[in-house]
C-alpha cells in the first residue's frame, strides 16, 4: 500500500538549506539551534540567520520531516525520515501491478531482445 | 589596555566555584567579600596569570531570561580553549559532566558545548592542523 505523501514534504526537500538540514540531522540527531546552525556556517558555507534557519525548520516541522522537542532546559532537533518513505515507496520499491497494468507496447519491447532462436540476449 | 577578566554570570557561586575548580580544573584565584556576595575568580593552572575569570551572581532580573533563552537554543555564551577537545570531552564526561553537543570537526576547529550547571552552555574549542594550514 501506498503511503500518502503531502505536497507539504515535496515542497519542504525543494530547497537547498532545508536538503542540508536533513543532511546534518541524519549525521546526527537531537541537535540544539546552535549546534545545526554551526554545521551548515561551517560545512555548507551558508550564511543564513538564525531567525532564517528557525523558519526552514518551522516549515520541515510542518512536513512533519522534523520534530522540535524540549528536553528539559534544551530544545532538541530531532529528524523524522517517515514522510520521505511514500516517496521510495511510490516510485521505487512498489511491485509494478500495484500502480497500474503494464501497456502492451511495453510488455513486446520486454521481450524484444529474444534472439530469433529463442536464447535471450545473445547478440552474436 | 589589557583585558584581565572575563564573567559567566552563574545562580549560585559555591556551586559554580565547585564545578570550575573540581570538574572544569581551574583554580581559584581571588575571593573577598562584595555586599551580599562574593568577589570570587578563577585562572586557568596554565595561566596563573592569565585572564580571570569572574564567578559573577545572575541575580539581576534580565539576567535568567536572557540565559534560559540562550540554554533553549544550546547557544555557548563563553568558550574555553583545550588541547584536545575530544580527550577533554571523555575526561569530563567521565566526571558526570552533561555536554548538549558532543565534539564535531568544523575545519579548523573542533568544539563541543556542556552544561555548567550554573545556567550557562560553555563552548570549549581544540584547534585542529587546518588550522595552522
Amino acid at each position: 500500500m501506498l503511503s500518502f505523501v503531502t505536497d507539504d514534504v515535496y515542497r519542504a526537500i525543494a530547497d537547498p538549506t532545508r536538503r542540508a538540514i536533513l543532511d546534518e540531522l541524519t549525521e546526527r540527531s537531537g541537535q540544539t539551534l546552535f549546534e545545526l546552525c554551526t554545521r551548515l556556517a561551517m560545512k555548507h558555507g551558508l550564511g543564513s540567520s538564525r531567525q532564517a534557519i528557525s523558519q526552514h525548520l518551522d516549515v520541515l516541522e510542518s512536513a512533519g520531516l522534523v520534530r522540535i522537542e524540549r528536553a528539559g532546559r534544551y530544545v532538541r532537533i530531532e529528524i523524522e525520515t517517515a514522510p520521505l518513505r511514500g516517496i521510495v515507496e511510490r516510485w521505487l520499491t512498489s511491485p509494478a501491478p500495484a500502480l497500474a497494468p503494464p501497456a502492451p507496447e511495453v510488455a513486446e519491447a520486454a521481450e524484444a531482445p529474444e534472439a530469433p532462436d529463442g536464447r535471450p540476449g545473445d547478440t552474436e | 589596555m589589557k583585558i584581565n577578566l572575563a564573567s559567566v554570570l552563574i545562580d549560585d557561586q559555591d556551586k559554580a566555584l565547585a564545578f570550575y575548580t573540581e570538574k572544569l580544573g581551574f583554580v581559584k584565584k581571588t575571593e573577598f567579600p562584595v555586599g551580599e556576595a562574593r568577589w570570587l575568580t578563577v585562572v586557568s593552572p596554565e595561566e596563573p596569570d592569565g585572564v580571570e575569570l569572574v564567578l559573577e551572581p545572575d541575580s539581576h532580573p534580565a539576567v535568567r531570561p536572557f540565559k534560559e533563552a540562550l540554554v533553549r537554543d544550546g547557544i555557548p555564551w563563553t568558550s574555553f580553549a583545550v588541547e584536545d577537545c575530544q580527550a577533554e570531552f571523555e575526561r569530563l564526561s567521565a566526571l558526570g559532566v552533561t555536554f548538549t553537543q558532543p565534539p564535531i570537526d568544523m575545519g579548523p576547529v573542533v568544539v563541543a558545548v556542556l552544561d555548567d550547571t550554573c545556567g550557562n552552555l560553555i563552548q570549549i574549542a581544540s584547534q585542529t592542523d587546518a588550522a595552522q594550514g
